[in-house]
């Protein structure tokens, strides 16, 4: 005689009833999938926005005739600012020769030069946490203060037209990524309610006997857990071919983009096995209070 | 065993089930409840299995009070019953001995235990040579027969019979009707619910008659009468 176990009972549903359970795990990994999607856009934008936030720097140039010595204290006593990251000076010969390799155009004029009219700089790069307006702004006022200071930028108007990009990242994202989770989430639940209505005159029988509510859920958890797991790896499949689709026929652009790390995966293979044990348990959890 | 103490039982949409039912079933009876659709007896089988729970008045049942059942109580009650009904209510895609076994499996009985105690009990019903058959392949009274043995194999003080002949031929319903007596005869009470008025004249067990939700007729309290 076959003895029956949780588990054993959570296999015969995806016998008994194959395309049930192949239609619940679809419906899990096509909504982890989209979320996954989501994801890959939201992880692809935030690296595109680090990146030029790495350009936020504040530029100040130095009073011609101001000692070296003078300018590399100071640079110390900047470098000790919280928000600083790094601070190089730039000489004047410097600054020409890199306007000369930078501005092929002007090449001719700079040749023939007597005297240099470029300025010395300071040029001050942020901390990653500080590349921001306000930042830069409380750094250049900082800076401003030094008597060698004849002026400071940090090309204000740019930097602020990324914070107000950041923001609405973050709240497009957020809202977007709510949205789809919860479509999941109501996915899902149906999906798995269906399973147990299909199975309510068993339930109803395994309560004729005397079968625990503990002892029921059992094998609908193990099957909501079971399916989560599935439909978890399917979705991460799904979204490493449609990425790597993306990135062979989109050509440069595609070469630069990002793929999630293996823990994001993970995560998103137990967000999959928790919306199924979740969705199992809400649906199991009401039948039985109305059986 | 079980008790009705002056029960009404009203529903959720209005309608009364039963007005002042009173009645008391001692160890080892058996009795018919009968009457017509409507007149009472799924609401009282619905109340002694612990499925609803009476709107006034007092329930007990092998000292379970229905009224104040807890939801974990109700697997404890299950348990000292056994339940049949007219549509047998077998898991189809299992075997007859693991329809049985089911029953032993979720009150957690040892597995060794188990095998035994479904041929004993199949046996008793007289189908011990029917253990590895899908139900689908059994007629009606044999289907009704594995109901049976499920609902004996936790050895129950208790046998609800919800109208367990009702889609059985003549024959049949004879038959189940001698396994039910047999199974009295063992010393457990069987509460049998039936409008099979054929049947239950001149068995000489008790008869205990509803309509519109009252007993109109109890053998225990008028000897000698006989039911309309």
């Amino acid at each position: 005689m076959r003895h029956s176990s949780p588990f054993k009972e959570a296999l015969r549903t995806f016998r008994r009833s194959p395309l049930l359970s192949a239609l619940s795990i679809a419906s899990i990994g096509f909504s982890l999938f989209t979320i996954g999607l989501f994801g890959l856009v939201a992880l692809n934008f935030r690296a595109t926005l680090q990146g030029i936030a790495e350009r936020v720097e504040v530029v100040a140039f130095v009073l011609r005739g101001t000692p070296t010595e003078a300018v590399t204290t100071a640079s110390q006593d900047i470098q000790a600012f919280p928000e600083v990251q790094e601070v190089r000076y730039v000489s004047e010969e410097e600054a020409l020769s890199r306007a000369r390799e930078e501005l092929v155009e002007f090449k001719e004029a700079y040749r023939d030069l007597e005297t240099n009219p470029l300025p010395a700089s300071l040029e001050i790069q942020l901390r990653p946490d500080f590349r921001d307006a306000a930042s830069a702004q409380r750094v250049a006022e900082r800076v401003r203060a030094f008597g060698f200071v004849d002026d400071v930028r940090y090309g204000r108007d740019w930097v602020e037209r990324l914070d107000r990009l950041r923001n609405m990242a973050a709240v497009v994202g957020l809202v977007i990524g709510l949205a789809f989770a919860i479509v999941a989430i109501v996915i899902i639940g149906v999906t798995i309610r269906i399973t147990v209505l299909q199975r309510a005159g068993e339930i109803a029988i395994m309560r004729l006997v005397g079968a625990t509510n503990r002892y029921i859920r059992g094998p609908f958890l193990l099957e909501g857990g079971l399916k989560g797991v599935l439909g978890g790896i399917l979705a991460t499949a799904m979204c490493w071919v449609t990425f790597a689709i993306f990135r062979t026929t989109s050509g440069e652009v595609g070469s630069g983009l990002v793929f999630f790390e293996p823990e994001h995966l993970f995560l998103m293979v137990v967000f999959g096995t928790c919306i199924g044990l979740l969705g199992s348990l809400l649906s199991v959890g009401r039948h039985l209070r109305h059986v | 065993m079980i008790r009705f103490q002056s029960v009404s039982k009203t529903y959720p949409n209005g309608v009364q089930g039963l007005q002042d039912v009173s009645f008391h079933i001692p160890k080892g009876q058996f009795v018919f409840l009968t009457g017509h659709s409507g007149a009472g007896k799924s609401s009282i089988l619905s109340l002694i299995i612990g499925e609803q729970k009476p709107s006034a008045g007092e329930v007990r049942v092998s000292g379970f009070p229905i009224g104040k059942l807890a939801p974990n109580d109700v697997p404890r009650l299950r348990r000292k019953l056994g339940i049949v009904f007219q549509d047998f209510r077998l898991l189809e895609y299992r075997t007859v001995e693991e329809n049985i076994a089911f029953a032993l499996e979720v009150t957690g009985a040892p597995r060794k235990a188990i095998p035994g105690r479904v041929i004993r009990v199949l046996t008793q019903v007289g189908l011990a040579g029917k253990a590895r058959v899908y139900p689908k392949e059994l007629s009606g009274g044999e289907q009704q027969r594995v109901a049976i043995a499920r609902a004996l194999v936790n050895d129950p003080p208790i046998l609800i019979a919800d109208e367990p002949t009702g889609n059985l031929d003549e024959r049949a319903t004879r038959g189940i009707f001698q396994l039910l007596q047999q199974i009295n005869g063992g010393g457990t009470v069987v509460v049998m619910a039936t409008h099979n008025m054929t049947l239950v004249r001149g068995t000489g067990y008790r008869v205990i008659e509803l309509k519109g939700g009252r007993v109109v007729y109890d053998e225990a309290n008028e000897p000698g009468a006989t039911p309309a």
